[in-house]
């Protein structure tokens, strides 16, 4: 909060090593290892239930590992240092019906130490100065998701962990929400964002995370997750007439309907096949194509496609 | 310390500022208080006691009724509801302890009880003063009155914070609640009505049951005013357990209770994982 450096601000801003959590006989997280800088944005994907919000629930110590570290910004989680470096926005988050936007918020300023000034400020920030003095029962799930995003702006934490962010937004409120995610980061706040809205996060997140069943499977940029998994491209191709046979027939592949085929080739056999499909004159009248998406890679790593 | 309890106090004065339940029970309290004062004017010539002090003993059978009432209203949401939202979870990543967080709901909502009380109460003992007089002891009186309506309030707020701990849904601590109230208000005295007469003034009558009753906090209270005035004991009709305890034991049980209550809930929102 302050310009000096003490040593844990210049190390890691978050680190996971080990972790392991049991609820009776069922192993959610198992040998979950994590680190964050301070400025990194990851991306935490994941199948309902693979562990994403216990592991921020770990993080944050609202519930105890059974076993593993945790370093929140060098503090133990749920220690007083921990929580004033944390900031967290939950999965649908609701606030109490009879406060207004400005009473909730002002709350929040004076538990976290910051000052009740900055509350007009941050509600302008997000978007709902017009409604702060309304109860927030009264409030859209939008709004109320904007106002639990300003909460986590309040005394410029170190880590912020966000919770399927973008649930209930429209896509105006997404472009903002990323937009303000950004501007944390470049103020140095880490934040690790759990989301299912894997196109958005594909542009906005330096690093993606995918947990499947309480483990870590891949950890890693896009680009080298790409690379790593080989997947192949997708060429889709709409036949003259509406008649794919004749397609098939030449090129092999898969029929999706009468007029297209789809075809996959690995990226470095891209341009023969492309000439085959030249060379096929006028049978062709449209190619499209389309390289590997984030959704492909985390069907990849999440072991949906291999059963 | 201080600032964060305090910040926690301001957002649930506005909360029960705004809830209607609080308002509808200091309304009726008040009406009732009235309707009890005017309602005694009869019986003042027959006792030979002012108009005030047979309203503070028909507003102490009220309040045991409504103070417990009026505290459960209030709590029995403060932990449940919040945590039902999804709004405790983030509340406690803030950097405030359980306690605080405890302490300063506490003192939003028995502020709200004291000023119900000090109205509704207030209101009454300015009528009964102004249309039947009053003396010395019987402004004493209902004085203390407003006190131990509220030390009752107390007691009822941290039970429900205990119970709207221990249980995930609002509606379950609701229930829990209309329970606890019905328990300690009407039940605990029923059953020891019923042993009372089955004992036949024996030794359990004697000897054991005004501690029994000294431990429930709506009878200590009922005691505590009954045994500080002979006249609202007169009213009242409660001269008899009243006169076999000591006069320490009812405000130690009404003093004691409260604090204990606190100390209960406190530790059951502890073992709370949200």
């Amino acid at each position: 909060m302050t310009e000096h450096k003490n040593p844990s601000e210049t190390g890691d801003a978050l680190i996971v090593d080990g972790l392991c959590k049991r609820h009776g006989r069922v192993q959610t997280l198992e040998n979950v290892s994590l680190a964050l800088k301070p400025g990194e944005r990851m991306a935490l994907l994941g199948h309902n239930g693979a562990g994403k919000t216990t592991l921020m629930k770990l993080i944050l110590g609202l519930w105890s590992p059974s076993a593993g570290q945790i370093s929140v910004a060098g503090a133990v989680p749920g220690s007083s240092e921990a929580r004033r470096a944390s900031a967290y926005l939950p999965e649908a988050v609701a606030f109490h019906r009879a406060l207004t936007g400005r009473e909730q918020l002002t709350l929040f300023a004076r538990l976290a130490g910051a000052p009740v000034k900055s509350v007009d400020g941050l509600l302008e920030r997000v978007g709902v100065a017009d409604a702060a003095d309304r109860r927030i029962g009264t409030w859209s799930k939008g709004m109320r998701q904007r106002l639990g995003l300003a909460q986590v702006l309040l005394g410029k934490p170190r880590i912020a962990l966000l919770d399927e962010p973008t649930s209930g937004l429209d896509p105006i409120s997404r472009h903002d929400l990323y937009a303000i995610i950004d501007e944390m980061a470049q103020h140095g706040t880490a934040v690790l964002i759990a989301s299912h809205a894997l196109t958005e996060v594909e542009a906005r997140t330096d690093r993606i995370a995918i947990m499947r069943k309480g483990r870590v499977v891949a950890d890693d940029t896009l680009a080298r997750l790409s690379a790593r998994a080989e997947l192949p491209i997708r060429l889709k191709l709409t036949a003259q007439n509406d008649d794919a046979s004749e397609v098939h027939a030449r090129l092999g592949g898969k029929r999706i309907n009468g007029a297209s085929v789809e075809l996959l080739c690995s990226p470095e056999n891209k341009m023969e096949r492309l000439a085959h499909i030249a060379a096929l004159g006028d049978l062709v009248v449209d190619v499209e194509m389309a390289p590997p998406s984030l959704e492909d890679l985390y069907r990849h790593y999440s072991g949906e496609d291999r059963t | 310390m201080i600032a964060r309890v305090l910040a926690v106090a301001a957002a649930e004065i506005h909360i029960a500022r705004r809830n209607l339940w609080v308002l509808m029970a200091t309304v009726i309290m008040t009406l009732f208080a009235l309707a009890l004062t005017f309602a005694g004017a009869a019986p003042t010539g027959a006792l030979g006691v002012d108009l005030l002090t047979v309203s503070v003993a028909s507003m102490t059978t009220l309040s045991v009724y409504l103070a417990p009432l009026l505290a459960l209203m209030m709590s029995f949401d403060a932990i449940a509801g919040e945590s039902e939202r999804g709004g405790l979870a983030l509340l406690l990543t803030y950097p405030v302890s359980r306690g605080e967080i405890l302490f300063g709901k506490f003192l939003a909502h028995i502020g709200t009880i004291a000023l119900a009380m000090v109205v509704g109460f207030g209101a009454a003992g300015i009528a009964a003063a102004l249309s039947g007089g009053a003396g010395t002891e019987s402004i004493l009186a209902l004085l203390r009155l407003i006190g131990t309506s509220i030390l009752l309030g107390a007691v009822f707020l941290a039970l429900g914070y205990a119970l709207s701990a221990a249980v995930s849904s609002p509606t379950a601590a609701a229930g829990l609640a209309a329970g606890l109230w019905l328990v300690f208000v009407v039940l605990y005295d029923l059953g020891l009505l019923g042993a009372v007469v089955y004992d036949n003034d024996g030794f359990f009558t004697r000897n054991v049951f005004p501690w029994l009753l000294v431990l429930n906090p709506a009878d200590a209270f009922r005691l505590w005013n009954v045994s500080a005035s002979e006249n609202v004991a007169l009213a009242n009709g409660m001269t008899g357990v009243a006169g076999a305890l000591p006069a320490w034991s009812a405000p130690t049980s009404l003093i004691v209770w409260p604090l204990a209550a606190f100390l209960l809930a406190r530790q059951v929102f502890r073992r709370v994982q949200p």
